[in-house]
């Protein structure tokens, strides 16, 4: 959006089509990246457990917020400050989710309808505490460094940059962990079978507080990463989530890699389409598109259907 | 006699199984007929393919002389196949009569319309001659799921009478009864074969060799043999294959 | 059984009385708050309709609402409409676009038709946004005064609209019981206990569900005329997530398929916000904390507890 409205001014006037292109891919990446980090978290939540988390863009929110209420009680560097919020600000988020699951959740006996009206009021009840305990204000968090790349051009925040790259590295680790440790073969045998894993012994009480609360860390993670390039603020959960959403369902509910690559496609073609078109006509049209992809393919684009 | 229901070539596949294969099934008006076959022989798969829960791979299926192999189940009941579940499914939450009323308001219903009016104190009173029939007449505003097993069992084939139907599919329904329902059970279809044609997937062989006129039988997706429980029982291939062979 | 039939149908003529005879003694402030509440408490008797008795949780009955909203207030703010035909119109916008979403949303089930109604209801609220030119966005507008009047009455009189919106009030109540109490109504509830069932005894569920999004849009989409020309005001957040969570909040706390839970949900609901606003801008707080507090601990609500304790007879 910033973009488009640089292009309106005329700011880039002297740059062609191309250099356009990259500047807006860079931005796409930057928001797939993110994105691609938060809609995991959804996806395992609803993989493993069936539940659709409506609250999840609030844990999103949260850890922007908590960034910023964790740099700003360090002095120091904005290094110091950021790399202590990136720790405690998704163990914080992970520990209310945890709360929310035992308290909540469970009683309800993870019942995907009722979940979903439950989570909803989960979601007023963070965004509300926000506002409550945080103001209404949007304040700004520092990037832990700041340096500029520079193409032939136009320079490109260093920071950016570095975001994609954790994120990616994160994507990988989340992969590494779900496919090639013991604790990714028992959420997946979870995820599979219920009864069956609870039979074998595994503790799917347990697993389902480690899995909401994981979910919901991911998003924190994700907000942290990139509070720095935006501003902190108790509504800024909506758009995490309707985009979170989108993503699943183009990837396909409860498919990971399905997850990841819809991410891609959906923030790289955002970024690109916002250039050319209104950004509200283009959530019309993806939001069109999604529920369009859930009427006729309830699979997602890339997904195979559940057993 | 006419033949009421006829089915060429029927075939149903899962995947690479073939659970109903080629089966060509012909029942005459007014008999009661029992389909009998081991375990995963695909009896419950071909009446689930007549009465329309499961579509066809291939093959066609005629009810009166007409092709309903493209009707959604629910017309098939409007045009009279009624069919009652194996596993009992019943309105656990709603009175035994409200459980009626339903299958016996469907005629009423279609007749009149979405708004239409409809005479509700002659529905109750059938519903209530049904219930008294199928023996449940002192438990009409006994919420369904508070009865015991075999009565839930009588109340899906009490829903079953209640659509009036020209064809009434039974999937096991003596299951889980005891003795003596199963004796009245017995007299009910005797008695309700007199309107009906019937069509009974059954264990029970002392009710199949009881009730039916005739017996098909099935194994491996495909039918058996098919005769009078006499001819059933002297067949050797039914023998070896079922009756304990 | 008539007997039965004869007091469900006096309990809510009685509870019309009892509102109609408030009108004469209600204080100015819950004189006005109370209109509010009837023609809110329209919408959540069309909400329950789908959620309470056919067992579709829709998250985007907004959209139904703003299509009658919107409906009537565009029609007579461009064609300068009085208040009948605004509200005839808005009344069709809202059956067309439920009957099109309907067609949609219906051939997804459970937890996939809460998310395709709530993405279809935010489309309509961007497109709302989208064309602000003609709908003023979020800052919304106002419906003239000189065409809110139907025949001689005049709408924006406090007096008449109480009274409107009574009338409302009432045919939505008594439509409503007459169909739950009907054949078409015994239908609605057998799919919401078992659809398969219902289907093999002949009923195809499609045609029922879809009828039932239907008459819930209509209602929806007369209480968002009946809003608009009653309050004179139209604005994009009534097409907002929020205004599709409200209704289901109403139901939850008067009970799920109970004809008169929604409105005594829409009382209690409306006054819990309406104190903690005056206390608190984060009154939306409360409404997520009734939200968790009635799913976890009274999923039934109020009436569908008292039904269930005292009075198995009521509707």
């Amino acid at each position: 959006m910033k973009l488009r409205n640089s292009i309106r001014q005329g700011h880039f006037d002297s740059m062609d089509f191309g250099p356009y292109l990259l500047l807006a891919t860079l931005e796409g990446a930057v928001q797939a990246a993110v994105l691609a980090l938060t809609a995991l978290g959804l996806s395992l939540v609803f993989g493993v457990m069936r539940v659709v988390n409506v609250a999840h863009g609030e844990f999103f929110m949260l850890g922007a917020v908590l960034a910023w209420w964790i740099s700003s009680l360090l002095t120091g560097t904005p290094l110091f400050g950021f790399l202590a919020a990136l720790i405690f600000a998704p163990l914080i988020v992970g520990g209310l989710a945890a709360v929310a699951d035992r308290l909540i959740l469970k009683r309800l006996k993870y019942d995907p309808e009722a979940t979903i009206v439950a989570t909803i009021g989960l979601l007023y009840i963070i965004q509300q505490g926000a506002l409550t305990l945080y103001g209404p204000d949007a304040r700004p968090v520092a990037a832990p460094f700041d340096f500029r790349v520079s193409f032939p051009w136009f320079g490109y925040s260093g920071y950016k940059i570095s975001v994609i790259l954790t994120c990616m590295v994160m994507l990988l680790g989340v992969w590494a962990l779900l496919t090639r440790t013991r604790i990714g073969l028992i959420m997946r045998a979870t995820q599979y079978d219920r009864e069956t894993a609870q039979a074998f012994g595994i503790p799917v009480a347990r697993v389902y507080t480690g899995v909401f609360a994981f979910g919901a860390m991911l998003a924190a993670v994700a907000a942290v990463l990139i509070v720095p390039t935006q501003q902190a603020y108790y509504l800024m959960g909506l758009d995490p989530l309707l985009l979170s959403f989108i993503v699943v369902i183009i990837g396909g509910l409860g498919s990971l890699k399905g997850t990841v690559l819809a991410a891609v496609v959906i923030g790289l073609s955002d970024g690109i389409i916002t250039i050319f078109f209104d950004p509200t006509l283009a959530k019309i049209l993806s939001t069109i598109l999604v529920a369009m992809i859930l009427v006729f393919r309830p699979t997602g684009l890339f997904g195979t259907a559940t057993r | 006699m006419t033949t009421l229901l006829q089915t060429r070539n029927l075939s149903k596949n899962f995947g690479g199984l073939a659970a109903v294969q080629s089966v060509d099934f012909d029942l005459q008006q007014g008999e009661i007929r029992a389909i009998i076959g081991p375990n995963g022989a695909g009896k419950s798969t071909l009446v689930g393919l007549i009465s329309g829960r499961i579509a066809p791979s291939a093959g066609t299926i005629a009810f009166q002389g007409q092709s309903i192999t493209k009707l959604p189940a629910h017309a098939r009941v409007a045009r009279g196949i009624a069919y009652t579940f194996q596993i009992t499914s019943i309105f656990a939450n709603l009175t035994c009569r409200e459980n009626i009323l339903l299958p016996a308001q469907r005629a009423a219903v279609a007749a009149s319309g979405l708004f239409g009016r409809v005479d509700e104190a002659a529905l109750i009173t059938r519903a209530d001659e049904i219930l008294a029939r199928v023996g449940l007449g002192d438990q009409a505003d006994t919420k369904a799921k508070e009865m015991a097993y075999g009565h839930q069992r009588l109340l899906e084939v009490g829903m079953g009478l209640a659509l009036h139907a020209k064809l009434l599919i039974l999937d096991e329904p003596t299951q889980g009864l005891s003795d003596s329902e199963i004796a009245n059970f017995i007299d009910l279809i005797r008695t309700v074969s007199k309107e009906t044609t019937i069509l009974l997937i059954e264990h029970n062989m002392t009710v199949v060799m009881d009730l039916a006129q005739r017996i098909t039988v099935m194994n491996f997706g495909q039918v058996l043999a098919e005769g009078t429980p006499e001819e059933i029982r002297a067949n050797p291939a039914v023998q070896t294959a079922y009756l304990g062979g | 059984m008539s007997g039965i039939f004869n007091k469900a149908l006096m309990v809510h003529l009685g509870l019309i009385v009892v509102l109609l005879a408030l009108h004469f003694i209600l204080p100015a402030y819950h004189h006005v708050s109370l209109a509010r509440i009837m023609v809110l408490a329209v919408y959540a008797l069309g909400f329950n309709l789908l959620f309470g008795y056919t067992g579709l949780l829709s998250l985007g009955h907004a959209l139904f609402f703003a299509a009658g909203l919107y409906g009537a207030g565009l029609s007579m703010q461009f064609f300068q409409w009085t208040a009948g035909p605004g509200f005839v119109f808005g009344l069709f916008c809202a059956i067309a676009v439920a009957t099109l979403i309907g067609m949609l949303a219906l051939r997804t089930v459970g937890v996939s038709f809460m998310i395709v109604t709530m993405m279809f209801a935010q489309v309509g609220y961007l497109l709302i946004l989208y064309y602000n030119e003609y709908t003023r966005g979020d800052e919304g507008f106002v419906i003239l005064r000189e065409l809110r009047v139907l025949g001689p009455l005049d709408l924006s009189a406090e007096d008449i609209r109480y009274l409107v919106a009574l009338a409302l009030l009432a045919a939505a109540i008594l439509i409503k019981l007459a169909l739950v109490r009907s054949p078409t109504g015994r239908i609605l509830i057998a799919i919401r206990e078992n659809e398969e069932r219902t289907r093999m005894l002949g009923y195809d569920p499609f045609r029922y569900k879809l009828m039932a999004m239907v008459i819930s849009g209509a209602f929806a989409g007369a209480a968002g005329a009946a809003y608009g020309i009653l309050f004179g005001y139209v604005g994009a957040s009534f097409a907002s997530i929020q205004y599709s969570i409200l209704p289901l909040l109403y139901v939850l706390m008067g009970g799920a398929g109970v004809v008169l839970g929604p409105l005594l949900g829409t009382i209690a609901m409306f006054y819990l916000i309406d104190i903690a606003s005056g206390m608190t801008s984060a009154y939306l707080f409360f409404v997520g904390l009734a939200l968790v507090f009635l799913i976890l601990v009274a999923p039934k609500g109020l009436l569908g507890t008292v039904r269930e304790r005292w009075a198995p007879w009521l509707p």
